[in-house]
């Protein structure tokens, strides 16, 4: 049995990187496929709002587990090589746009009425209006749940390890084949999930506290 | 693309899929139930502790809210293990999956219980009740009213989670889905099943939280609106 080491501990930190990686790619992706799906939420047409009703309400009642087995092997069937950050990168994004969609629908219905009739009364077409007028204004009520659900993306990021991604939960894991310390390796692991998480969840308490700064 | 679907396999493996699914909500109910317990006592008490307590309260909520489930499921089964405190996989499950929903409880009802107005608290100590009737009669109930539909989120959320107790080996629906499949090389057509049965099973838990909150709150039965 090899006795654990400082040197372990800098491989977790290492692989905690692929972590970081991860959650880039998920968030960039969520939030690129998130932002139509938010807007087809919010559309005119009901076959727009009904696909995007369907797409969050299948993401949200699947856990993502299962989510990242589909496109792991859905990708097997299509006949590409199965390479785990493909998946988790297909998977993950899948997963945040169901979310971020829901959450940007909320930030975007929740600007005030008139401001869609003062930008009607000021000639401004659909297009204007949404680039112009609602969403800057959106921007600026989604950014606290939007670092919120950061805090999500991260640790979900550690499911990427049942399909065999090397980032920090697999790494605890493959220490953990060799040294046989769990407690130690694993409380390890969450200490450094902890120290990528707890700044993004106080900065989102405190963004939030801001945004209400004029309010209760 | 030449794939060709098969299911065949459910004929004869669906009694595992059903035992699954029954393990997956055994073990989610107990730990829903056990979780709120858990949580409306740190909540209690990050609200009415003293100062202490409520920062023993707040520490437990960050560090569960701020790390993995994954990691922490395997905390409990190995790292408690190692230590020489042996738990199934199934107890473990429900240990990890108890403490991880008392966290999110603890921060759901707190705010419930935060909105409960001063001059209630009042009116009930003018009444003479005592400081647990306060609690009981005054304050818990109508706290939750107020948060019911984020808990029920937070319960189907924990039902989803629970699929990750599949890596300690519960053999749990996602765990039978890893079985049946490495048995019968139908991975795609196995996670779709499965995927299937999850939102079913997510279906069934909306409308039983519905129905709870139906019996629980006699305002909501009686005047359809929320408090």
């Amino acid at each position: 049995m090899i006795q654990l080491s400082f040197n372990h501990l800098l491989y977790l930190v290492e692989a905690a990187r692929f972590t970081i990686l991860l959650s880039v790619i998920a968030f960039v992706g969520g939030a690129i496929v998130g932002l139509p799906v938010a807007l087809m939420r919010v559309s005119k047409s009901p076959t727009l709002r009904g696909i995007a009703w369907g797409y969050i309400q299948l993401v949200q009642g699947t856990p993502l587990l299962i989510v990242l087995f589909l496109s792991y092997f859905g990708l097997g069937i299509l006949g590409y090589k199965l390479d785990p950050l493909v998946a988790a990168g297909i998977s993950f994004t899948v997963y945040a746009a169901a979310f971020l969609g829901e959450i940007w629908r909320g930030c975007i219905e929740a600007v005030p009425k008139t401001q869609w009739e003062a930008s009607d009364c000021l000639g401004l077409n659909v297009f204007q209006q949404y680039a112009y007028v609602i969403l800057p204004q959106a921007l600026r009520i989604a950014i606290p749940p939007t670092v919120g659900f950061m805090v999500q993306i991260v640790k979900n990021t550690s499911l990427a390890s049942v399909i065999g991604f090397v980032e920090l939960a697999r790494a605890g894991q493959i220490v953990n084949n060799s040294t046989f310390e769990p407690f130690a390796i694993f409380t390890a692991v969450a200490v450094i999930y902890f120290v990528l998480c707890y700044p993004l969840s106080v900065a989102a308490r405190t963004l939030e506290r801001r945004a209400h700064a004029g309010r209760s | 693309m030449s794939y060709k679907f098969d299911f065949e396999f459910l004929a004869e493996r669906w009694p595992d899929f059903v035992a699954g699914a029954w393990l997956t909500i055994q073990l989610t109910v107990l730990s829903i139930a056990l979780g709120f317990v858990v949580g409306t006592i740190c909540a209690l008490a990050r609200v009415y502790g003293g100062p202490v307590v409520r920062r023993v309260a707040g520490a437990y909520v960050e560090a569960i809210r701020n790390t993995p489930l994954l990691i922490q499921i395997f905390i409990v089964y190995f790292g408690l293990s190692s230590l020489g405190l042996k738990l199934s996989a199934e107890v473990s499950a429900v240990l990890a999956l108890t403490i991880n929903m008392g966290a999110y409880t603890t921060e759901i009802m707190r705010a419930g219980v935060e909105s409960i107005q001063r001059t209630q608290l009042e009116a009930a100590d003018c009444l003479g009740l005592t400081r647990l009737q306060t609690i009981l009669h005054v304050v818990l109930l109508p706290a939750m009213e107020r948060v019911y539909p984020s808990l029920a989120s937070q319960g189907v959320l924990l039902m989803l989670a629970s699929s990750i107790t599949s890596q300690i080996s519960a053999e749990e629906l996602t765990a039978t889905a890893n079985l049946v499949q490495s048995d019968t090389y139908r991975s795609f057509e196995v996670y779709i099943i499965v995927a299937v049965v999850y939102l079913v099973l997510s279906a069934l838990y909306r409308l039983g939280f519905w129905a709870i909150g139906l019996a629980l709150f006699e305002r909501r039965r009686r005047l359809g609106t929320p408090l």
